[in-house]
């Protein structure tokens, strides 16, 4: 079902395909890379071949004598930058902050930019500079037995406690205690992160490609020392984000080389470079511990999860988040700590701890219904909590069961023998599976201004990012009902970091947020129009601000919940694991486009089944780097390994939030890899509780040896 | 990237005659590897001499029964040949296994036999690697080596050959032809590869500046029932973790004839010879096809992380045989 459009307006909840589709299908939009200059030259990063250690010199002379080679930034030359500020996202990664000292914190850290006058001739160039280290012995093992891993608080608490979990365990009836891990993960757009720098008439102005062009401002203005007005970002189209798209080294480097050479530079990072650049999603090894009553009433619940950071920065994948949202329990505990190594710094990566966090914790309640003999979906009704677990809040609504129950009806989960390893079809034996998903519904502020044209038509300007999502689409329907006027009067301007603050695409937050600013100014605008009267030829301009309006949102539970399955079919002999088909519904809030919003939970579920079965970064120990850092090496899942995928919600309505939209950026992935390997349980008999589940993880499981 | 030049040819001789007159060059078929290396700095060729419109493109029966194929055949057009998934199904199948359809209508016969390794060591040149830097050692013995070779190997090197499609041509007893500047020649494919000992960076025995001119089948009755699985860790697009080519003649219950040979387990195609002789004279049922798997596998000698390598190769060679042998029956 989609969500009914509300009277008079048409618009929302109308399936429409992208405004820029036809650009974009076409060639004609550009992206950042694609954008020409005059006078453009081109860098290239050279990145350090040691873990660890400090850089003893850098031989530029021959490389500068290299054709068409015009300068070599390094650690020796560069101009300090300031890292001592808090941006949009907390403290700066020194990550970015390139070519400030000698000391090389993880192999693949930035170590020079070699610009040319070709793409070509940097490469070369940069490939041909020798970088004599000191190399110091480095540490990148990763283990749940780390002693040096501490709590960090990130953007939620380290920890949460209540109750007695030792005795609640004690007293319970049905114990799971089991460990689960998931391996480093990268984002890997489609789009390379590139940027373009150039020195305009006393302004920086950097094309771009990023999730937020005025957080890019903020952060390049800070870091450099710059007026933020004498900075300007544009990012019309970009390729992908998914988390990775905030201020990066390339950025940085090309505004110091454009500044150096006073003219337009080009820095584009490699796939192979984006491993080491791009940030990606820590591997965790977490522990749950499940005590409930026979009738599975959960009595005790503990989720540790640990995941790893560098040693210049501090991020941290917070697993244990999502059982703070989902289940309650007389003592509940969760923890969320890291531990530091010789590697690059992760970041946000699309459901930042619920992803992961996700796959351990609704693992662990598929064995823990198996333990109880209740079905899955029957043993989560009866774990609802009344209000959040540990904040203590209401829930502003919480359409988790009602997703299951659509999603069990459609699925046709009533006629599923819950026993494992039954099923046979040829070599193949098959289980199904399911799982829960929840994502926070949250808000940020932003600006928008709203202009009616002299010819009748409006002119939306707000610094939104579209970064594959629709939101360009949807921010269009949006402003088309809040208006009252057909979308095609609408002209939807975003990406360049002149129209005023506004949150980045990211946290699901996006077009919750824009939307917000969008209607505040569209309904003032309104306000202000005078019906009959003519429009004077500059429009009319109305701007929002909704600092205040987040800031007065009622403090809730506020979520979008919904409910994954998977069938799978596991051949054991060989190790192969198909999905067969998968079905998510959603209670997600009001659903803006329906088309792009099913491309949004489906992209999210097939992510999932990528993380189930095939993602997988692997490093290697004596080196400290990555092994088979490409798209060749690194496997996504391929068009054969993605069947039936289906998507729907239902409706979910929040009478008391005055947007209604949640944001559904990322609760498809949330759940997705923990319903396939509940699936894959179920045709086997054996829990995977380490992902991907790889042939050779299946072939040395084989079959029937449960908890092997 | 270092600056290359390229020469489309129109003839053999003229091909030959340009690498011959620059040690730096290379043959350039589809691209699909060559230049791939080019981008990752593994191979940096002064001179492309690009063979792809030679008249080499055809797929011919040859007098005695068999087939001969082109070197400037694209994986494509040998899938779809009617007379080879008719003769050599196991053929078809294995180049269907490999890469996309972009990649196969691009890639060429003469030039997948001579594809490089996709070891991640191999490919990136920051890192030691006997393949491309003699002496430099080998990091994947000690290192990363879920998918390397269990068969052939040596301290040097632990790296497999990616091709599918010369699995099949292994099974079949293909014999590759070529030209040199002192004339053509001819290797049958079991002795094109080099083994590896201490020397991993000779992978073929062709002679220095040897054009591949193409592949010529034998006639193998045996191969009309033939197959090839191929076991990867995603349902497509991508190298082999293990996979069998295999071929049949049952008579009666009892085995007449048998191919087999294995990809991603060696540097090489491994032509699988010990299980073949188990196999030959013996009832074809499952107790026969397990002990021809293991008097193969006998001599494999995994590493600490791709011992599930055995036991895929064992199983595989079970399924596909008992498919086989059922196939061979109706």
């Amino acid at each position: 079902m989609t969500t009914a459009p509300t009277a008079h307006k048409g618009s929302v909840g109308v399936a429409r395909t992208r405004v820029e589709g036809r650009d974009k299908v076409t060639g004609a939009a550009r992206y950042a890379a694609e954008v020409p200059f005059a006078g453009l030259a081109y860098g290239w990063l050279a990145l350090s071949t040691v873990a660890r250690g400090r850089i003893r010199s850098v031989e530029t002379a021959g490389v500068l004598a290299m054709p068409g080679v015009l300068t070599v930034l390094h650690h020796g030359n560069a101009p300090r930058l300031d890292t001592g500020f808090v941006g949009f996202l907390g403290a700066p990664d020194p990550t970015c902050a390139v070519f400030q000292h000698d000391r090389v914190p993880h192999r693949g850290w930035p170590v020079a930019l070699v610009v040319a006058e070709t793409s070509e001739q940097a490469r070369e160039a940069a490939e041909a500079l020798v970088v004599h280290y000191e190399e110091e012995p480095h540490d990148i093992a990763f283990d749940g037995e780390r002693s040096d891993a501490y709590p960090v608080d990130g953007h939620m608490p380290a920890v949460t406690a209540k109750g007695d979990l030792e005795a609640e365990l004690a007293a319970s009836a049905v114990v799971v205690d089991a460990e689960y891990t998931t391996p480093e993960e990268h984002h890997n757009p489609m789009e390379p992160h590139a940027a373009t720098a150039r020195w305009d008439g006393g302004r920086l102005e950097v094309v771009d490609s990023n999730q937020g062009a005025t957080w890019v401002v903020s952060d390049l203005a800070q870091l450099f020392s710059l007026d933020p007005a004498s900075v300007r970002v544009r990012s019309e189209h970009v390729g992908g984000g998914f988390g990775s798209k905030g201020v990066r080294a390339h950025q940085v480097a090309a505004v110091m080389a454009a500044t150096a050479l006073r003219r337009p530079v080009r820095v584009v990072m490699t796939r192979r470079q984006m491993f080491s650049l791009a940030g990606y999603r820590s591997p965790t090894v977490q522990r749950l511990r499940l005590g409930a009553d026979a009738g599975g009433r959960l009595r005790a619940l503990e989720h540790r999860a640990l995941s790893l950071t560098s040693t210049v920065h501090e991020f941290i994948e917070p697993s244990a988040g999502a059982a703070r949202v989902m289940y309650d329990a007389d003592a509940h505990h969760t923890a969320n700590r890291v531990v530091r190594l010789d590697v690059p710094t992760p970041t946000w990566m699309r459901a930042p701890g619920e992803a992961p966090g996700s796959f351990a914790l609704e693992s662990a309640l598929d064995e823990l219904a198996e333990k109880c003999g209740l079905d899955p979906i029957e043993l989560r009704a009866r774990n609802e909590p009344e209000r959040g677990p540990v904040s203590g809040l209401p829930f502003s609504g919480r359409n988790l069961i009602a997703c299951f129950r659509e999603g069990a009806r459609r699925f046709g989960w009533a006629d599923r023998d819950p026993r494992p390893g039954l099923r046979r079809e040829g070599r193949w034996l098959l289980g199904t599976g399911t799982a829960a998903a929840s994502f926070p519904a949250r808000a940020r502020p932003s600006t928008a201004t709203v202009t009616a044209e002299a010819d009748g038509t409006f002119t939306v300007r707000i610094s939104a990012a579209d970064i594959g999502t629709g939101a360009r689409t949807a921010l269009t329907q949006v402003a088309a009902d809040a208006l009252e006027v057909g979308p095609e009067r609408v002209r939807m301007r975003i990406g360049d970091s002149d129209f005023g603050p506004a949150m980045i695409a990211g946290g699901s937050m996006g077009t919750r947020s824009w939307a917000w600013a969008i209607t505040a100014a569209a309904d003032e605008l309104r306000e202000r129009l005078i019906p009959g009267a003519g429009i004077p030829p500059e429009g009319v301009t109305v701007r929002s601000d909704t600092t205040a309006a987040v800031a007065a949102l009622t403090e809730t539970e506020r979520h979008s919940f919904g409910a994954q399955f998977a069938e799978v079919a596991v051949d054991v002999a060989t190790g192969e694991v198909r999905v067969r088909r998968m079905l998510g519904i959603f209670a997600a809030g009001r659903i803006v486009n329906p088309l792009t919003a099913r491309n949004q939970f489906v992209g999210g579920m097939i992510w999932g089944i990528s993380m189930a079965l095939h993602e997988e970064a692997v490093r290697d120990r004596a080196s400290g780097g990555h092994y088979a850092a490409d798209l060749a090496g690194y496997h996504v899942s391929a068009h054969a390994d993605v069947p039936h995928v289906e998507a729907d919600w239902i409706d979910d309505p929040d009478p008391d939030d005055p947007v209604g939209i949640k944001g559904i950026g990322e609760i498809g992935i949330v759940g997705a890899a923990a319903a396939v390997a509940n699936a894959v349980w179920h045709a086997t008999g054996v829990r995977h509780r380490s992902l991907p589940i790889r042939p050779d993880r299946v072939i040395l499981a084989g079959t029937g040896e449960p908890h092997a | 990237m270092k600056e290359f030049g390229y020469q489309r040819v129109f003839d053999v001789s003229g091909a030959l005659a340009l690498l011959d007159a620059d040690p730096d060059a290379r043959f350039l078929g589809g691209g699909t590897n060559l230049v791939d290396l080019m981008k990752a700095g593994v191979e940096r060729p002064a001179r492309l001499v690009d063979v792809r419109e030679l008249p080499l493109d055809r797929i011919e029966p040859t007098a005695d029964g068999g087939l001969r194929i082109g070197a400037t055949v694209t994986n494509s057009d040998l899938a779809a040949h009617p007379e080879v998934r008719r003769r050599y199904p196991a053929l078809a199948q294995a180049v269907l296994a490999g890469a996309s359809g972009q990649l196969r209508n691009m890639a060429t016969v003469g030039g997948n036999l001579l594809q490089r390794t996709r070891c991640g060591y191999f490919t990136d040149v920051t890192r030691p690697c006997n393949k491309r830097t003699p002496g430099s050692g080998c990091p994947a013995v000690e290192g990363e080596h879920r998918n390397h070779a269990i068969l052939g190997a040596s301290g040097h090197c632990v790296a497999v050959h990616p091709s599918d499609m010369a699995v099949a041509l292994t099974a079949f007893d293909a014999v590759v032809s070529y030209e040199t500047t002192d004339g053509p020649g001819a290797l049958p494919l079991s002795e094109f590869y080099l083994p590896v000992g201490g020397t991993p960076h000779l992978e073929t025995a062709l002679p220095q500046g040897a054009l591949i001119t193409g592949v010529t089948l034998p006639p193998a009755p045996i191969a009309a029932v033939s197959r090839y699985r191929k076991v990867r860790e995603r349902a497509s697009y991508a190298f082999a973790i293990g996979s069998v080519a295999a071929a049949l003649d049952v008579r009666d219950g009892v085995i007449q004839d048998a191919r087999l040979a294995f990809g991603a387990v060696a540097s090489r195609p491994w032509r699988a010879r010990s299980a073949e002789r188990t196999l030959t004279g013996a009832r074809a049922d499952g107790e026969t096809f397990a002990a021809a798997a293991d008097a193969e596998l006998a001599a494999a000698k995994p590493l600490p992380h791709n011992g599930y390598k055995v036991t895929l190769m064992r199983n595989l060679v079970v399924a596909v045989l008992t498919e086989l042998s059922e196939e061979a029956a109706r």
